[in-house]
């Protein structure tokens, strides 16, 4: 299942760093961070809940990118 | 200007006047180290936090690392020098906040401008009620089937049929073509023109979601998430910068001291550390990461501005070393509106024969079918046709008013043991038997398009080596249009699937991967192709949901121009990037050279640091202008 997130981040690097933060989320397959159009696109591992996979995503990205924002 | 952006803008005029005005203030000592704290601090504390922040979450190699070991070390020299020179670090922190702000700044006004660029989603639709009174509602909500009402001026909202009313209709913001269509009853529209004339009544044959205008949205929107091999360069690039300039850092903090101590000469640490901390301003890698994905994103914007979707960064890179071109031939190079242009050796009346063979193809949609309809002119009485057997790449039998009829090349007439007669003319021959006795045959000619041969030729100019054709037509058409268009090879008489096998062929004998083939086709039953080649090119795609779907790149309309605009775009793009990429890394490591030797200070670093990232920025805006190519 693949969704996509609304983010906020100011710089490119940045947005790399949780593009990298995200994919290693249990429960995400895989992750891309567009940093032009600060969108994220995640794809869940089956039978993964999105909303709590998210919690986490957020987190692990707070930890490497104290300035980011995923509107949930 | 944002919130945020505001705040740091406040913040550097109010540190940077504290700056100048303690330059006037005669205080020595402690005391003006303590002074020199406020703009230092006004300027820096988010620096400092997430600083403290990374190293607390155990990713301490981050820009804001660098900036605050450089800076506090400059602080803690000027105190150990007894100086009192403290405007390096507060100006150096002022500079850097200088930087980020304009970047930020420049980042979102291209994300705006691209936006705009691409802003063709309608914001409303007049759905009609059934007693005929208007309402304005989402598009979201229109149901298949609903009628509503586009008045002039406003845009196609929802894909559809027009039911009432006659206008022009202004496609330029999907294809980037300006030249006005006309429509009346019947003609179907697509989302995202914008109605000229005349008021118009349309029944909706789509939902938003699934409309023209919808689909290319969500496209250009998603295309920057595909990322090419320069960003993931550069994403790895950064990801070993960082780390690595720190320990340089460290070692030139370290390493030359203890040599000369070891020599037997006065150590210098506080110069040696001082040019450590220089060389960690002038590291900063942001520049090289906003300017690569950046420029993609301009690229992307502006292909879609010209009537070219892109869908990703890594396309956009494979279209620019597209050297080898192959091209199907109909509705590619050609109309694809094929004309009756003759009926010949017949041994019945002409029209005669031409009745049998359209109503044998009556329920056939290839275009060839529809000519033979078209050519015929009268009414259609199905009833009339049974036993259809459509027979691939040769053409179809079936049962007319009880005569059975084969109409198809001479593939069929010798499948069925019919001897057929050749024609001279060049066309596409569709033999007709009836009863199994040969009947005559039909000429159906192809116009090549206007801008054929113009397009080949512009191919030739920018770089393209070898252009290629494929058919499933007769030889004779194959080559003839071949050689009026100046193609290097054609493949004539050759079934959907045998174009794969060509294609692979091609792909196998490319002579190194630099070196990239794009199949440019209409879309109609050459999926497969194109997903095989290394870029599929879909023409005139709008509205054929599996060509978008298989397409590398879209371009949304049938001109062949268009591809050569295509790939001068994907050019442009891509100089545009390796410029700002040799750019970026070229002067960061002279600057490290400079500074290791003590020829530029931290000031020279960070004006560095924030020059080359404004005009790596200025030059990827330069993308977004395809006017000229």
């Amino acid at each position: 299942m693949k969704k996509t997130y609304k983010i906020d981040v100011d710089c490119a690097n940045c947005a790399n760093k949780m593009e990298e933060a995200t994919k290693k989320t249990e429960g995400v397959k895989d992750a891309t961070v567009n940093f032009m159009a600060l969108k994220m696109i995640v794809e869940f591992d089956e039978g993964a809940v999105p909303a709590e996979v998210m919690k986490n995503v957020l987190k692990n990205c707070k930890k490497v990118e104290d300035d980011c924002e995923i509107y949930l | 200007m944002n919130k945020k952006q505001k705040k740091v803008l406040i913040r550097i005029i109010v540190s940077a006047s504290l700056l100048v005005l303690l330059n006037f203030i005669p205080v020595t000592g402690i005391l003006r180290g303590v002074l020199y704290l406020i703009p230092y601090l006004v300027i820096g504390y988010d620096i400092l936090i997430k600083a403290a922040k990374g190293i607390k979450n155990r990713q301490p190699f981050d820009e804001n690392f660098l900036m605050a070991i450089a800076t506090i070390g400059a602080f803690t020299i000027a105190v150990y020098e007894k100086s009192g020179d403290f405007n390096e670090a507060v100006a150096v922190m002022l500079f850097y906040q200088i930087g980020e702000l304009f970047q930020s700044y420049a980042v979102g006004k291209s994300r705006r401008n691209i936006s705009e660029l691409m802003d063709i989603r309608p914001d409303y639709a007049n759905l009609e009620a059934e007693d005929g009174t208007l309402s304005q509602v989402d598009p979201d909500e229109v149901e298949i089937g609903s009628i509503i009402v586009v008045k002039p001026g406003e845009k196609v909202p929802i894909d559809g049929v027009i039911v009432e009313g006659t206008t022009t209709f202004n496609t330029s913001a999907l294809t980037g073509e300006s030249v006005p269509q006309d429509a009346a009853p019947g003609n179907e529209v697509i989302s995202g023109c914008i109605n000229l004339t005349g008021l118009v009544k349309i029944r909706t044959t789509k939902e938003f979601g699934e409309s023209t205008v919808a689909k290319v949205l969500e496209l250009v929107e998603n295309a920057s998430s595909r990322k090419s091999r320069s960003e993931n360069f550069i994403s790895k690039f950064a990801r070993i910068y960082t780390p690595a300039v720190c320990y340089s850092a460290l070692a030139l903090a370290i390493l030359p001291p203890v040599a000369l101590l070891l020599m037997g000469k006065a150590p210098g640490w506080d110069v040696w550390i001082y040019r450590a901390l220089a060389f960690l301003v002038t590291s900063c890698p942001c520049a090289l990461v906003i300017c690569i994905p950046l420029s993609f994103f301009a690229g992307i914007g502006g292909a879609s501005k010209a009537g070219v979707l892109v869908k990703g960064s890594n396309y956009m890179e494979t279209l620019s070393e597209v050297r080898t071109v192959v091209f199907d031939k109909t509705g590619t190079m050609t109309e694809g509106v094929f004309e009756v242009a003759g009926v010949h050796h017949s041994t019945i009346e002409n029209e005669k024969l031409l009745e049998y063979a359209a109503l044998a193809e009556s329920f056939s949609t290839h275009p060839i079918s529809v000519s033979l309809r078209k050519a015929y002119g009268k009414e259609i009485d199905t009833s009339r046709v049974s036993d259809v057997k459509e027979i691939g790449g040769h053409g179809l039998t079936a049962l007319v008013d009880g005569v059975s009829v084969a109409v198809g090349n001479s593939k069929l007439m010798d499948q069925l043991g019919v001897p057929s007669i050749e024609c001279r003319s060049v066309g596409t021959v569709v033999h007709v038997a009836l009863d199994g006795k040969y009947a005559g045959h039909i000429l159906i000619a192809d116009r090549v398009k206007p801008d054929a041969e113009k397009a080949i030729r512009a191919l030739k100019r920018c770089g393209v080596h070898k252009t290629v054709m494929l058919t499933g037509d007769r030889k004779a058409v194959g080559e003839q249009v071949a050689r009026r268009l100046g193609i290097d090879e054609v493949y004539t008489d050759l079934l959907p699937e045998d174009k794969v096998t060509k294609v692979e062929q091609l792909l196998a004998s490319e002579k190194s991967h630099k070196e990239k083939l794009a199949f440019v086709g209409d879309g109609i039953n050459d999926a497969p192709v194109l997903s095989r080649a290394d870029i599929g090119i879909a023409m005139g795609a709008l509205g054929s949901d599996a060509a978008i779907e298989a397409a590398d790149v879209v371009l949304m309309d049938d001109n062949p121009l268009k591809i050569v605009k295509a790939i001068k775009i994907s050019r442009k793009c891509l100089r545009i990037v390796y410029e700002n990429i040799y750019f970026a890394i070229g002067i960061k490591l002279l600057c490290l050279l400079l500074v290791a030797i003590g020829a530029a200070n931290m000031w020279a670093a960070i004006f560095a640091d924030v020059g080359v990232m404004v005009i790596a920025v200025l030059n990827a805006i330069r993308v977004l202008n395809t006017k000229n190519l």
